[in-house]
């Protein structure tokens, strides 16, 4: 049961008054009319999904209904922080090796 | 190798059970290998003993981090069943069934394949011209279905409560008489027993920390207790960890890995003969030969690695059982569990080519993989071997996701999660 610190309500509540929303920070392509098939693609279905440290999307469903990011760990669970809508991560996330491939 | 029968049984309750051979030999890899499986599960046996059986191929691996059968294929609730709507899908599925109902014999090895028939609940009038369409969609994909009223549930399955005054009433089902259940381990155990048998060499505890990609294309992978093992053709078969394949590889699926959790009661007499599934309270029940009532839950709405699930899915899950079969209120939980799932989209598989050569996934099975073990080998082998997908394959490429063409199984086929 994850006790998450809403950075609105400025409280820690229950796991059950939140709802999460995957991944954070995935911005829409400024002009999606001139979107490749790929890049439209890895847009709406393409997650980092990672094993270890990801930042995700809540809501404070149950409460102040407002969205915010959690930096937390896939494995452990453990939460390593919150912050709101806008606001920039303190934890940084380990470099991950995504190169593009050549065929495809 | 023994082969099982009633006369090697006798012979060997004669010898106190003292001389059964091992099932499986427990071989040190060799340098090179023209097909490599990642992941010793259900999926990924029933690959290398379907490249070996089907397609005649000598040189087959399967390499496996931890033990046979140890990660999902060892934590499901062992449900069969092949009553999805879109045409795609139902096909996937439908040969599995068809290898199912053969499959003890094809393997010499009992999976207690049970056809027990599934019930698919509904609790609302949308949910039930749901359910007629997709006992429809599934007669004409011939697969067996039927379309149940309240009366008929309440008979089939005597301890459900289909009064009608709970807060959401039973008002019918959909029912596949073929489905049922099997037994998890002897699936694992019994491909293999069949696969050793035919020369694929079965490397457990030992983990792969990279993939070898040169020009464009797989030539190996890096392993961390027996180092480099190199390859013609690798099929990653990983479930919820495939995307940390992928990486290895460096490209992305379009896949994201939740925990999904299961739990058991202690062993009680039968009181419940089929397997009853409810998407819209969000529980499904069978009972295990032991006596065990096992009892499936939804999963966690974020991705998780931890293989185990969070409380409030529990409650929730008992909730729902507790409405359904009040007559369980009493029953003890001995053991609670959770597999990592790997979901995609659309709720449908990904057995696919990927942007590296040589290089093919078999996975986005989700919440229901078990229910297609021997399909998704099967499919998957002839596609490792041919480096192309056949017509039952073709549709469930990773690249759906770029052009469009996804199977919208979400809903659609009493997928629950």
């Amino acid at each position: 049961m994850f006790n998450i610190y809403c950075p609105y309500c400025e409280e820690h509540r229950e796991e059950e008054e939140f709802h999460p929303s995957g991944q954070a920070h995935l911005a829409r392509p400024a002009d999606a009319d001139a979107c490749t098939d790929k890049e439209w693609g890895d847009f709406l279905y393409f997650r980092k999904n990672p094993r270890g440290l990801h930042q995700e999307l809540w809501q404070h469903t149950a409460g102040c209904r407002k969205f915010f990011n959690i930096t937390r760990d896939t494995v452990s669970y453990q939460i390593l922080e919150t912050y709101k809508v806008g606001q920039s991560p303190q934890v940084k996330l380990p470099e991950v090796k995504l190169e593009e491939p050549r065929h495809g | 190798m023994t082969r099982f029968s009633g006369f090697s049984l006798f012979k060997n309750a004669l010898q106190h059970q003292e001389n059964w051979q091992r099932m499986w030999r427990n071989p040190t890899p060799k340098a090179h290998y023209d097909f490599i499986v990642v992941g010793g599960g259900g999926h990924g046996l029933a690959t290398a003993y379907y490249l070996a059986k089907v397609h005649q191929k000598s040189s087959v691996a399967v390499i496996e981090k931890g033990w046979l059968g140890g990660g999902n294929t060892g934590r499901n609730t062992t449900i069969v069943r092949s009553n999805y709507l879109w045409d795609e899908a139902a096909h996937l599925y439908e040969h599995a069934m068809k290898l199912w109902e053969g499959l003890s014999q094809d393997l010499n090895y009992n999976v207690m394949f049970s056809q027990r028939g599934v019930m698919n609940l509904g609790h609302n009038l949308q949910d039930m011209r749901d359910i007629e369409r997709r006992v429809n969609a599934n007669r004409l994909n011939g697969i067996d279905g039927e379309v149940l009223d309240a009366k008929q549930c309440q008979e089939i399955v005597p301890i459900m409560d289909c009064s009608g005054s709970t807060r959401y009433p039973v008002l019918g089902a959909s029912w596949q008489p073929r489905a049922g259940v099997a037994r998890h381990d002897a699936v694992a155990w019994g491909y293999a027993r069949g696969a050793d048998q035919l020369g694929v060499d079965i490397i457990q505890q030992c983990e792969v920390t990279d993939i070898l990609v040169e020009d464009g294309a797989a030539i190996g992978v890096e392993t961390k207790q027996h180092g480099t093992i190199k390859a013609g053709r690798i099929g990653c078969v990983a479930a919820g960890h495939s995307g940390v394949l992928a990486g290895m590889a460096g490209f992305q699926l379009p896949i994201e890995s939740h925990p999904l959790q299961a739990f058991v009661s202690e062993p009680i007499k039968p009181i419940l003969d089929t397997v009853v599934m409810s998407n819209a309270v969000h529980g499904y029940m069978s009972q295990s030969d032991k006596g065990d009532l096992v009892i499936g839950a939804g999963i966690d709405g974020y991705v998780g690695y931890g293989q185990r699930g969070s409380f409030p899915v529990i409650e929730h899950t008992a909730h729902a059982i507790m409405e359904l079969f009040p007559v369980v209120s009493r029953v003890h939980m001995n053991r609670q569990w959770g597999g990592i799932v790997d979901t995609t989209p659309d709720a449908c598989p990904i057995l696919s080519a990927t942007p590296v050569e040589n290089l093919f996934f078999n996975c986005g099975w989700g919440t229901g993989g078990f229910k297609a073990t021997p399909g998704s080998g099967h499919v998957f082998a002839d596609l490792l071997a041919k480096g192309r997908p056949n017509k039952l394959a073709e549709a469930f490429s990773m690249f759906r996701f770029y052009d469009g063409a996804l199977i919208d199984e979400h809903g659609a086929a009493g997928v629950a999660h």
